[in-house]
């Protein structure tokens, strides 16, 4: 099922990189840091500006076949990067 | 040292590349001492403090001064920066900045601009930056610097001196679509300590202000910029966590190479080493500076029996011994402190000041003007 708005972008105010000296992923913004934990990191990673939500979730679902039904874990996690304006919508 | 194993990597690496500056703020915080251009790190130098740094596990870079712009490698070191993987900050008065130059830093790699102003109106920003055509020049730059993409920084030390333009300042940094504004009260420190009685804003302008800027926050619905409103410390019952406690989060690279924990430091009684002498693992690890205050074992009381000292780290070493005459004893802004009255003295001799207002300026330049 598609629906709008679909498509999530990072905002260019963030960098996602991974830190050696810190062992995980993270978010820099101007004089500023977050660290991210291993499910924030692989979202992240997914988003490029063209691939949708659904599309993200079937990505990670082959990824982790394991990890069961991750729908409702991705789209609360989206929820809080737009809130935190690391990410908007297309 | 029994204390290292808990330090982390000095996350912030604030590269001060020249104390030359174009302006002449009474709230500078750079030191009263601004040394000799001669003695500045060359660029091989900055480089290698740059690599060093980085494998260290610093990640925010932060180019300073001064006005770093005034450095003609300043596009050389942004490139090396970015390339070992930093996140490149460039603090900037805009004085110096072209088109061209916001261009050829964003092909090095730069990724964010952080421009100061002084005020919201050209005549009150150049009578406090003390130059002519400064706001008109700044506000160019702001807006050169968006429409090339970069995320954008305003940052305007408040006093006494522009407290009653909150209102025209939030307006000002919506027009130009900052991402975030800094909204920081002038801390007491090199010039701006000298000129103290000239800028502490009194409790009741701070109060109105900090409310002014709530109550905008409150009406931009999670759009526009991001207002910081930072407070002077001397109206807080607490010290401030100075620099997340020392010599734990950040690591200040003076013009000359001198290492310091803070921007500040160097006028405290303490050798500090220099990069030209030394490895940046060995100044942070295990230099008798850097480990002097880390920790708790050397807090005096009160603060060695306070439940609070977690929190603010027995507050600012500098401020301590710029008040008291002693880096060793409690930051007098903590109500606890034996010495607090000297804050209340100050907020009081603030009302009627004595001295003149001292304008940043060189010695040689100040000789050079009586002539």
């Amino acid at each position: 099922m598609t629906h709008a708005p679909n498509v999530p972008k990072m905002n260019t105010l963030f960098r996602l990189q991974f830190e050696k000296a810190q062992g995980c992923f993270v978010l820099l913004y101007p004089e500023g840091m977050v660290k991210l934990n291993d499910s924030a990191a692989e979202i992240l990673q997914q988003i490029d500006g063209l691939t949708s939500v659904d599309e993200i979730q079937h990505q990670l679902q082959q990824k982790f076949p394991q990890a069961g039904d991750i729908r409702d874990d991705i789209e609360e996690f989206l929820a809080t990067a737009q809130a935190k304006r690391w990410i908007s919508y297309v | 040292m029994s204390k290292d194993a808990h330090v982390g990597p000095p996350l912030w690496l604030l590269a001060e590349l020249t104390y030359e500056c174009p302006l002449h703020c009474a709230y500078c915080s750079n030191p009263t001492d601004l040394g000799k251009r001669e003695d500045e790190l060359t660029t091989e130098a900055w480089l290698d403090v740059l690599t060093q740094a980085r494998e260290l596990g610093s990640v925010q870079l932060g180019f300073s001064g001064g006005e770093p712009l005034l450095r003609k490698d300043l596009e050389t070191l942004v490139e090396h920066g970015r390339q070992s993987g930093f996140y490149t900050n460039l603090i900037t008065s805009g004085i110096g900045l072209t088109e061209k130059r916001i261009k050829q830093l964003k092909a090095a790699g730069l990724d964010h601009i952080q421009i100061s102003f002084q005020a919201a109106d050209p005549e009150l920003n150049d009578a406090i930056a003390g130059r002519g055509k400064a706001f008109d020049q700044k506000l160019k730059m702001a807006e050169i610097v968006k429409s090339e993409g970069y995320p954008m920084v305003l940052n305007f030390v408040i006093s006494r001196q522009n407290i009653e333009q909150i209102p025209q300042i939030l307006e000002l940094s919506c027009q130009l679509n900052a991402d975030y504004v800094e909204l920081a009260t002038a801390q007491y420190y090199g010039w701006a300590f000298d000129n103290r009685d000239h800028l502490l804003p009194t409790q009741q302008q701070l109060r109105h202000a900090e409310a002014t800027v709530n109550g905008f926050r409150d009406q931009q619905d999670n759009a526009g910029p991001q207002f910081i409103f930072v407070t002077p410390d001397y109206y807080e019952d607490r010290p401030k966590a100075c620099m997340n406690g020392w010599a734990s989060t950040f690591l200040t690279i003076t013009p000359d190479g001198s290492a310091l924990p803070c921007h500040s430091a160097k006028i405290l009684p303490l050798d500090f080493p220099n990069v030209t002498e030394k490895t940046i693992a060995d100044i942070w690890h295990k230099d008798f500076s850097f480990n002097h205050f880390r920790g708790e074992s050397w807090m005096p009381q009160p603060c060695q029996s306070c439940d609070e000292k977690e929190k603010d780290f027995g507050g600012c070493r500098c401020q301590a011994f710029m008040l008291t005459g002693d880096m060793n004893r409690t930051d007098p802004v903590c109500s606890k402190s034996d010495d607090h009255h000297l804050i209340t003295e100050a907020i009081e001799q603030a009302k009627n000041p004595t001295a003149p207002l001292k304008h940043r300026k060189r010695v040689a330049d100040i000789a050079l003007m009586k002539l």
